[in-house]
């Protein structure tokens, strides 16, 4: 009944009423139900909702981690996949983290080598590469995992809360350092968050999920001119509004 | 951070982008340097609670000696340093240091081969693992002098295999254990990391498990070598061979002519070897540690 299958679809991910459902009898827990989403090639989808509406499990089905327990799941091209936290490997070096994505798809030693330095560029880490992750702080951290991720030369990078952990400063400069990498590389994302400002000054599009079961019942266009920025008037009024939404949602929780 | 008070789009030109990450990295990183002292000072710190630790005993041991406990058997530290000093003259003692030094290093390397081979098919292959598993620690719990009756049966009385085999069979089990430890907690986030980067099978092993699980091998490797050294100087006191001087031998030499100076003196010996080689491991644990960050 499910699949998860790779196509040349013109959409590069598409969910068909992909259900996931934990355990069995009783105490099952329906973490996502009937969900149906479409991610067009480029397109910056952020994903909102509270505790429990199943956002992790959506990218882990995305990325072919799991497997739905009904519906289908196409994904056209690689996918790459980052986390709340960095999830570098402490052995290894900035570079050497990088490196190993890039062994992974089959790069030549060479090749790695200055593919590797060229990411640390793109993420402003130039002179990092031989320090290990231990040596680097959160965001920078958060960074070499981003360059990590587009090593995998990904169509479709997933990103769960990848700023979560970071204070605000820091995660600021990571949105700006985010969106300029989007830029130009036809990256479809799909950004898992729970921090409604965040997901409008990332998004092209903000999906709003219902906890328990994780179901889809909103959908914002984001149609603010980018460069963004978190504390601006028009991101501050469409955050307010899905906000409304979400506290609408949440309540009918508590009763 | 002009991004901040500067009241424009930070995104807005690369530069100024690139100029504030690099500022804000550099106030991040601030605080984590010059934590590491020089390397003669964190030496001297490391090791005057271990010369004060072995003054003590020196002093309390002459303290006791003073006292006149059991004094026709029991020497003072001065007597019996000045022993070790004048075996230490002598190649009696150094053939039986490097006999039994000898006896060490095979016996270990056989156990860590085999070690490392059943623990990595055990941590792969999952029915092994209920098969073999518990009968890993069952054998670790067993005390090795209680395997010599089978091993000089086996091997026959004053044979080296049967020494060797009571090595292996005390330090193997650690050492299998250690590299399923390592390999069972690999974080599960490292893991789903390397999945989704394309590392599979073999590769997963070779770039992923493997360096995950370093740090708890080389605890394994640790505890195995206390039990190699331990089994293997429990054989050489009971599996006697001729004409070939050993630590053992010497002890057990020293034990029929009640020489207690040189019995002590040998003992002392032990120690310090086994302090050394386990002074090793720890310092492998260390750098692995300082490496990742986990000091």
């Amino acid at each position: 009944m499910s699949t998860t299958a790779v196509t040349e679809a013109p959409a590069t991910v598409t969910l068909t009423g992909v259900s996931k459902v934990y355990g069995r009898g009783g105490t099952a827990v329906h973490a996502l139900d009937q969900v149906s989403l479409t991610a067009s090639p480029g397109e910056f989808t952020c994903l909102i909702g509270a505790s429990g509406c199943g956002k992790s499990t959506l990218l882990n089905l995305v990325a072919g981690l799991d497997k739905p327990t009904a519906g289908q799941i196409a994904v056209g091209g690689r996918v790459a996949l980052m986390f709340q936290e960095p999830g570098l490997f402490p052995w290894l070096t900035a570079a050497g983290n990088i490196e190993l994505a890039l062994r992974a798809r089959g790069a030549a030693k060479a090749e790695r080598r200055a593919k590797a330095a060229e990411l640390l560029d793109t993420v402003h880490l130039g002179g990092f590469g031989k320090k290990r992750p231990h040596e680097l702080s959160g965001g920078m951290r958060q960074r070499v995992a981003l360059a990590r991720a587009l090593a995998q030369d990904a169509d479709v990078l997933l990103m769960d809360e990848p700023f979560g952990a970071l204070d605000a400063m820091t995660r600021d400069l990571l949105h700006d350092e985010l969106d300029r990498v989007c830029q130009g590389r036809n990256l479809t994302v799909l950004f898992v968050t729970h921090n409604v400002r965040e997901a409008v000054r990332l998004g092209d599009r903000v999906v709003v999920l219902s906890s328990r079961p994780g179901r889809i019942i909103a959908e914002y266009q984001v149609p603010i001119d980018r460069p963004r920025r978190i504390d601006s008037a028009p991101v501050a009024e469409l955050a307010g509004t899905i906000t409304d939404r979400l506290r609408e949602e949440m309540s009918r929780h508590g009763k | 951070m002009a991004s901040d008070f500067g009241g424009r789009p930070s995104a807005g030109g690369t530069q100024v982008a690139a100029a504030e990450q690099a500022g804000h990295d550099a106030l991040d990183l601030a605080d984590a340097g010059g934590r590491r002292s020089r390397l003669a000072v964190r030496a001297w710190q490391a090791l005057w609670p271990k010369l004060l630790a072995v003054a003590l005993v020196i002093v309390i041991w002459e303290l006791i000696h003073l006292t006149g406990w059991k004094e026709l058997v029991l020497p003072g530290p001065g007597v019996t340093l000045s022993n070790l000093w004048a075996q230490a003259q002598t190649s009696l003692l150094w053939r039986a240091i490097g006999t039994t030094l000898e006896r060490a290093v095979i016996g270990f390397a056989l156990a860590v081969l085999i070690g490392v081979v059943i623990g990595a098919l055990v941590a792969r292959i999952r029915p092994l693992r209920a098969a073999v598993g518990s009968m890993i620690t069952a054998l670790q719990t067993m005390p090795s002098i209680a395997w010599f009756p089978f091993a000089i049966i086996l091997f026959g009385s004053g044979s080296t295999s049967a020494i060797l085999f009571v090595v292996v069979l005390g330090a193997a089990p650690s050492i299998a254990n250690g590299l399923i430890a390592g390999v069972d907690y690999t974080p599960p986030l490292l893991l789903k990391a390397g999945t989704v980067m394309g590392l599979r099978r073999v590769s997963l092993y070779r770039f992923l498990i493997l360096p995950a699980s370093l740090p708890t091998f080389v605890a394994g490797l640790k505890q195995g070598w206390a039990f190699a050294w331990r089994s293997l100087l429990a054989g050489e006191l009971i599996v006697i061979i001729a004409n070939k001087p050993s630590l053992g031998i010497l002890l057990s030499t020293y034990q029929d002519q009640t020489d207690m100076p040189s019995t002590i003196a040998v003992m002392i010996v032990i120690l310090i070897i086994g302090l050394c080689v386990d002074s090793l491991f720890g310092l492998a644990d260390h750098s692995i540690r300082r490496r990742w960050g986990l000091t």
